[in-house]
């Protein structure tokens, strides 16, 4: 479960400082009277920086964008864990960000677009589908629902989904939140239709 | 008595480095457990609840392992705790209170002798409902440094007719803990207050 306690934030050349780090692992068994079994299970990790933009107009987001990259590897690596399976056994993933009100919208794009998907999936082993993402700017409390995808073929439509996560006392006005998640199923009860795992052909991240 | 329905878990690990003050020398890691189960008495008044309580008992001590699990899987790490329960709308705030004697033993068990009463909180409240599951320490009520909070909730739980269940616990005192009171280091242990 979750917790590596020698992986810290102080390691040496960490851009990003963080105030908190969260992870989550929802677990169904049933679901209208219905064991599933397997368990579908989802795992976000979810950390609290502080906005080195906030507060004032920036031109080059280059700061963030490194940023992203260093939570890429840390946030997955911290779902995977939370899930007890190796980054290739993982179906879905998705990302998602909020920002604290001093700062903009194109600084959780910042963190999230360039650079924050390679680590990812090199944590995951493959990941040739796009992934999904979601962002907003709010107060402390607001919450995220990170869309999920699979990995491998964006289209298989048993894995569309999302994780709703939120930390209470986060962003505050000079913080973003950022959230990676892992699932290692799709949904519950899948049943309509469209392309499924066992079709998928892997070219082109598609299908 | 009826069996104990699982729909859905989730387990939160925080791991806090600061807020705003001197970095932690040691990260304070909080953990909740939450589980979803059928509320059996949903719909109706039923006098009689109180055997459920005994029906809890494994999910309980299921649910301690896992906190304990997810801190690291060493019991002595664990300085605080608390618990609580959202009863969806069919059900009633009683049917919340028959997690006190599980939940709270369960705890105990498995950190092995725990002195404290353990904090706890209940609502009625529908999908989404939040709650502010209070903490203190294990051994010693009155230990200021170590009350506590942390916020649980579920999107799409409790549904009508269930309960949602939950357990937390904590690796230290708040980050920047100094308003004084009874420390740690002075516990006496003996009547699980100071």
């Amino acid at each position: 479960m979750g917790c590596d306690e020698n992986e810290t934030h102080e390691d040496e050349g960490m851009k990003a400082k963080i105030r908190k780090i969260a992870v989550f692992v929802e677990e169904t068994q049933r679901e209208m009277e219905r064991e599933i079994s397997p368990p579908t299970r989802k795992a976000a990790a979810v950390a609290v920086i502080e906005n080195p933009c906030a507060g004032k107009y920036v031109e080059d987001l280059s700061e963030l964008m490194a940023i992203g990259e260093e939570l890429g590897e840390l946030l997955t690596a911290r779902a995977v864990a939370a899930l007890g399976i190796s980054g290739p056994s993982a179906e879905s993933y998705g990302k998602a960000a909020a920002v604290g009100e001093n700062g903009e919208l194109e600084h959780a794009a910042a963190i999230l677009h360039p650079k924050l998907g390679t680590p990812v999936r090199r944590v995951l082993g493959k990941g040739a589908a796009l992934i999904p993402s979601s962002k907003k700017r709010g107060g402390m409390g607001v919450v995220l629902d990170i869309p999920l995808g699979h990995k491998d073929a964006a289209f298989v439509r048993s894995h569309f989904d999302g994780m709703e996560v939120r930390i209470n006392d986060a962003p505050r006005a000079n913080e973003i939140i950022v959230a990676v998640a892992v699932t290692d199923s799709g949904r519950p009860l899948a049943r309509v239709g469209g392309l499924t795992k066992d079709q998928i052909k892997g070219e082109d991240g598609l299908r | 008595m009826p069996e104990v329905v699982v729909r859905k878990k989730l387990t939160c690990i925080e791991e806090i480095f600061h807020e705003g003050g001197p970095m932690a020398a040691k990260p304070l890691r909080r953990a909740a457990a939450l589980a979803v189960i059928r509320n059996p008495f949903a719909g109706s008044y039923i006098a009689n609840i109180e055997g459920f309580m005994d029906d809890l008992k494994p999910l309980g001590l299921e649910m301690a392992r896992t906190l304990v699990a997810a801190l690291g899987g060493d019991p002595k790490v664990v300085e605080g705790y608390g618990k609580g329960a959202i009863v969806g709308s069919a059900g009633e705030i009683e049917h919340g209170a028959l997690w006190h004697v599980p939940g709270g033993y369960a705890m105990r068990e498995i950190l092995g002798g725990a002195k404290a009463i353990v904090a706890s909180t209940k609502k009625v409240g529908g999908p989404g409902t939040r709650l502010d599951v209070p903490i203190t320490h294990i051994d010693a009520s009155y230990v200021r440094s170590h009350f506590d909070a942390m916020e649980v909730g579920i999107n799409d739980a409790p549904r009508a007719d269930e309960i949602l269940l939950a357990l937390v616990m904590t690796t230290g005192p708040r980050v920047h803990a100094r308003v004084g009171g009874l420390k740690a280091s002075e516990i006496k242990g003996e009547d699980g207050l100071r």
